[in-house]
């Protein structure tokens, strides 16, 4: 008994959170309409909840539940980045919602839902827990996708999502009964004990069709093409929730994968993963530029995002673990920004999304106008703001590894993604004022600024953040 | 002061300032003329502080003064200030010109007038900060933030095509720095240190030391600007604001020749070396080539855009001859430069403040109507050509002669650029202030008023006092710079020894 009791104590957050989604339907189904607002504020207390154990409980590292299980420093560093970012995506998403007419209960209960499966994503030990996370995260992300059910594109989106993920799936399982088959075990230190160095076909195989599936999830090319089309028709709140949190749990139990199950085979995966960063990279870059649509925009710049996290993996190493970290939580903190920005872009009570209604907006918000474009410079990497120091991380890990080629594509890419963050900043900055935005909530308000400050503001104290990035890289090795 | 250096007080005090101006409500003209007021002080306050600091600068030693230190990054990157010979006359001359520009802007800006002093006085801190910088992530830092107010000072405050030109300046400039940025994270890879102290003296591996020449040239080349990478800067200078043109031809293009002379001589020697006759070539073909283009504009501001990048020409030349005298005169080019070109851009403000135009053809015989403009006019376009007794003479020739000792084909033909320059800055002078004056337009123009007097009149001072006795900044980059080439030699003798001790 005392055992498994310890064992629970390792996953209190998964717990917490699991217990409380039960709660919740219930005093849904109970309530009925009127209680979508309780049920919003108790779902944030418990994502608040999971934090505050992550943060003040037990450092110790354990693998439980028969090796499926895994707690560790990076572990716990990415369920605090995922969580934050469900939690704030949930909070800001209350008005519009509102506005929109679906603020339904479901809409907190989903979130708590699909949060809960990347937990157990990021803590997964072996390939079952993997799955188990995975599908647990995208059930509720279909739904999420097509929660506006009376618009046709955020249908068409969930659609497309549920169709393309499924396939991903597919995918990934094909690779992990291959793993299976030529390793005998589902769990990663198993599987990378078996590998030890020698990879054989099968095994590379099965690699393969993992990272399909996880370069799906994580929006990498060449498995991006669900990406635009589903950010850009999904409800904002929702956009903002797959780029945010689902985005820390793919990049997270990638890196788990990939640096616990083969550190054995690091040619093997280094090049997957070069060739899927440089290509994500580029891609990102060049195709964002004709968007007109500021969430279209934004999924290709998420593509491109993912593909410079990647090169932190390629480099490989503490350094480069510690740089992906940095630059996820860097990259959680932007894009929170970013979207408590096109949260409150609203006119006449209807919401807006292209580019060119930002025009003018340093003129009639001059407040919102200065964050914005913080973030977009920032996104842009430009030094002092907090995006340069992202990029330094990683690039600087691949150059120590010797990857020169990449950095030089990575950096000259970055130039070309400058040009459409440029764009937004000269809409807003030198165009003419198009009509003002409504009074915004002050939810995405708070957001922005509080994002924008820290940004901004990254460089006066980074001590203690670059500490604990090393600190949980450190765990995965 | 405040457990901060004298350097910090000058870099950061110009944020405190924007603070100030970003608390004032309201948008009536006395809130505007307050904030004009404060940025004013501000700038000027800066540069009483930059003065003091010049008062207990000591010219005879070549080590980094005013040195302070504080933990940073951690991983090597550090806080670290402090100025030396090289950089401290550009310290003194951003200084100097921020409260001319503020001042030059108190009438022709009335649009977004808060933001606009706001966005000059961060500029000011980043600028300071390029060359009091001891950390190359810090000088990184400060070089690539630089970007973000000038971009938007073109972009807002510019002309009809300011969109295009502050794109252009924007990711002309990042493109080269990033690969810069590669160079630093790979020099920090074999120093393991950022420190730009430590990193004067490490020596780097032949082969690496190419690249990481190429990688600073890339930055460094956009932002001097060198042939064939200066388009961007015509473009830039027309459509920015006059205040903006200022200090991008006074302080940003230095930036580009700091580096030189900072990081790419010292720190690569055998690289600077070896590619030598490179900068040797684009830097003629500038001079040539950008004063034959100078000599067609029909836009004033073109034209004085392009004779910068045939003067940039003369100072890439003169650093990488690599002798006393080239690297010295390199460095006072510069500094003239930033005075001359600075009252050029600011004579055509005033002519544009009057007109709204920058054509040459719009204006003809302003001797009659304005003579006291002609006269300053006249003054700034002698030093611009490079009359003995003004500050340009002392630059060039400095330059030419620290060249002809090394090679005088590239000295020669750089002394042609001299009759161009001639030819370029009478002909124009010819056209604006000669000429009849029989264009209606012009019939009421009047001279300068009081305020824009004040602006030029320390700048004329400047300018023919530095002619006539430039010992203040020769002396002060002295010791330095002596130290800088004695390094250099003996980092070329050693590779030198060391081959032959191979074969």
């Amino acid at each position: 008994m005392s055992h498994l009791s310890a064992a629970l104590a390792h996953c209190l957050p998964e717990l917490i959170l699991a217990a409380g989604v039960l709660v919740l339907v219930l005093l849904g189904a109970v309530r009925g309409k009127e209680s979508d607002g309780l049920v919003t504020e108790i779902a944030a207390g418990l994502l608040g909840a999971a934090i505050l154990v992550i943060l003040l409980g037990g450092k110790t590292n354990a693998i439980v539940f028969d090796g499926a299980f895994i707690n560790d420093g990076f572990g716990r560093f990415m369920k605090v980045l995922t969580l934050a970012g469900s939690l704030v995506t949930l909070v800001m998403s209350r008005d519009f919602l509102a506005a929109e007419k679906i603020d339904k209960f479901e809409f907190p209960i989903l979130i708590l839902l699909s949060t809960l499966g990347m937990l157990i994503l990021i803590s997964a030990a072996g390939l079952i827990a993997l799955y188990l996370g995975l599908e647990l995260m995208s059930l509720a992300l279909y739904v999420l996708a097509a929660f506006h059910r009376d618009n046709i594109r955020a249908s068409e989106a969930g659609l497309k999502y549920f169709v393309l993920g499924a396939l991903s799936s597919g995918m990934l399982l094909y690779g992990a009964s291959l793993l299976y088959g030529f390793a005998g075990t589902v769990s990663f230190a198993g599987i990378a004990e078996t590998i030890n160095g020698k990879a054989s076909l099968g095994v590379v195989f099965g690699l393969v069709f993992l990272m399909v599936g996880l370069a799906f999830k994580m929006s990498a090319v060449p498995f991006h093409m669900w990406t635009p089309d589903v950010y850009e028709g999904a409800p904002t709140p929702v956009t903002a929730f797959f780029i945010t949190a689902v985005k820390m749990a793919a990049v997270a139990i990638t890196l788990r994968v990939i640096l616990t199950a083969f550190p054995g085979i690091a040619p093997q995966w280094r090049q997957i993963v070069i060739f899927l960063s440089i290509l994500s990279m580029v891609l990102g870059s060049f195709a964002a530029i004709g968007q007109a649509n500021i969430k279209r925009l934004m999924a290709y710049s998420t593509i491109g995002h993912v593909g410079f996290a990647l090169v932190g993996l390629a480099a490989g190493g503490e350094a480069g673990v510690a740089g992906v970290l940095a630059y996820m939580a860097i990259y959680l903190v932007m894009t929170l920004g970013t979207f408590a920005g096109i949260l409150s872009m609203r006119v006449n009570g209807a919401g807006v999304e292209n580019i060119s209604d930002l025009s003018g907006l340093a003129r009639t918000d001059g407040v919102m106008a200065f964050f914005f474009a913080m973030m977009m410079f920032s996104l842009a990497g430009v030094p002092p703001l907090a995006g340069f120091f992202a990029k330094w991380y990683v690039f600087n890990a691949a150059i120590q590894s010797g990857l020169y080629p990449l950095a030089v594509i990575g950096v000259l890419s970055s130039v070309v993604a400058a040009f459409y963050y440029l764009r937004v900043v000269k809409v807003m900055y030198f165009d003419e004022p198009a009509p003002a935005f409504d009074r915004p909530a002050p939810a995405p308000r708070i957001v922005l600024a509080v994002s924008g400050i820290l940004v901004v503001f990254l460089f006066a104290y980074p001590g203690l953040f670059i500490d604990a990035t090393m600190a949980a890289a450190r765990s995965l090795f | 002061m405040f457990g901060f250096g004298i350097l910090s007080c000058i870099v950061f005090l110009p944020l405190a300032g924007a603070g100030f101006i970003l608390a004032l409500r309201g948008n009536d003209e006395a809130t505007l003329e307050n904030a004009r007021r404060a940025a004013l002080s501000t700038t000027l306050i800066v540069f009483l502080l930059s003065l003091y600091a010049y008062a207990r600068f000591d010219p005879s030693s070549s080590a980094f003064q005013f040195v302070e230190e504080k933990g940073w990054f951690g991983h090597g990157l550090v806080y670290k200030m402090g100025v030396d010979g090289i950089s401290f006359p550009f310290v003194l001359l951003t200084t100097f010109l921020m409260p001319i520009c503020i001042l030059a802007s108190w009438q022709s800006i009335q649009t977004r007038v808060k933001e606009y002093m706001v966005t000059f006085l961060v500029l000011e801190t980043l600028m300071v900060g390029v060359f009091c910088a001891l950390d190359l992530v810090l000088f990184y830092l400060f070089f690539e933030g630089a970007l973000i107010p000038m971009f938007l000072i073109i972009g807002i405050w510019g002309h009809e095509r300011r969109v295009y030109a502050s794109f252009k300046f924007f990711l002309y400039t990042f493109a080269g720095s990033v690969l810069m940025l590669l160079a630093i994270m790979a020099m920090y890879g074999v120093a393991r240190t950022t420190d730009i102290t430590v990193l004067l003296h490490t020596h780097f591996p032949s082969s690496m030391q190419k690249w990481l020449w190429l990688a600073f040239l890339a930055s460094l080349a956009v932002k001097t600007p060198m042939w064939p990478v200066h388009t961007w800067l015509p473009d830039a200078h027309v459509e920015a604001p006059t205040a903006g043109s200022v200090i991008l031809a006074g302080v940003l293009l230095k930036f580009g020749g700091y580096g030189f002379i900072r990081f790419s001589l010292p720190m690569f020697p055998e690289a600077s070396a070896y590619f030598a006759p490179l900068v040797f070539a684009l830097s003629v073909i500038a001079i040539i080539y950008t004063s034959l283009v100078a000599l067609v504009q029909d836009d004033m501001k073109k034209l004085i855009a392009y004779t910068s990048v045939a003067h940039m020409g003369l100072v890439t030349m003169g650093i990488f001859s690599m002798t006393p005298q080239g690297v010295q005169g390199a460095v006072f080019q510069m500094v003239s430069h930033g005075l001359v070109s600075a009252a050029l851009f600011l004579c055509v403000g005033v002519l544009y403040d009057r007109l709204h135009t920058h054509e040459i053809a719009a204006y003809g015989g302003l001797v009659a109507r304005m003579p006291i403009y002609a006269a300053v006019f006249m003054i700034f376009t002698l030093a611009n050509l490079g009359l003995p007794g003004t500050s340009g003479f002392i630059g060039e020739f400095l330059t030419l002669l620290g060249t002809f000792r090394i090679n005088s084909w590239v000295a020669f033909l750089a002394t042609t650029g001299l009759i161009w320059s001639a030819a370029y800055a009478l002909y124009l002078y010819r056209r604006i202030i000669f000429d009849v004056l029989d264009k209606p337009s012009l019939a009421a123009i009047r001279d300068f008023s009081w305020r824009e007097a004040t602006l030029f009149a320390p700048l004329v001072a400047l300018t023919i006092f530095f002619g006539v006795y430039p010992a203040p900044v020769l002396e002060a980059s002295a010791a330095a710079i002596s130290t800088l080439i004695k390094g250099y030699d003996t980092a070329l003798g050693e590779t030198k020894t060391a081959a032959l001790a191979f074969h």
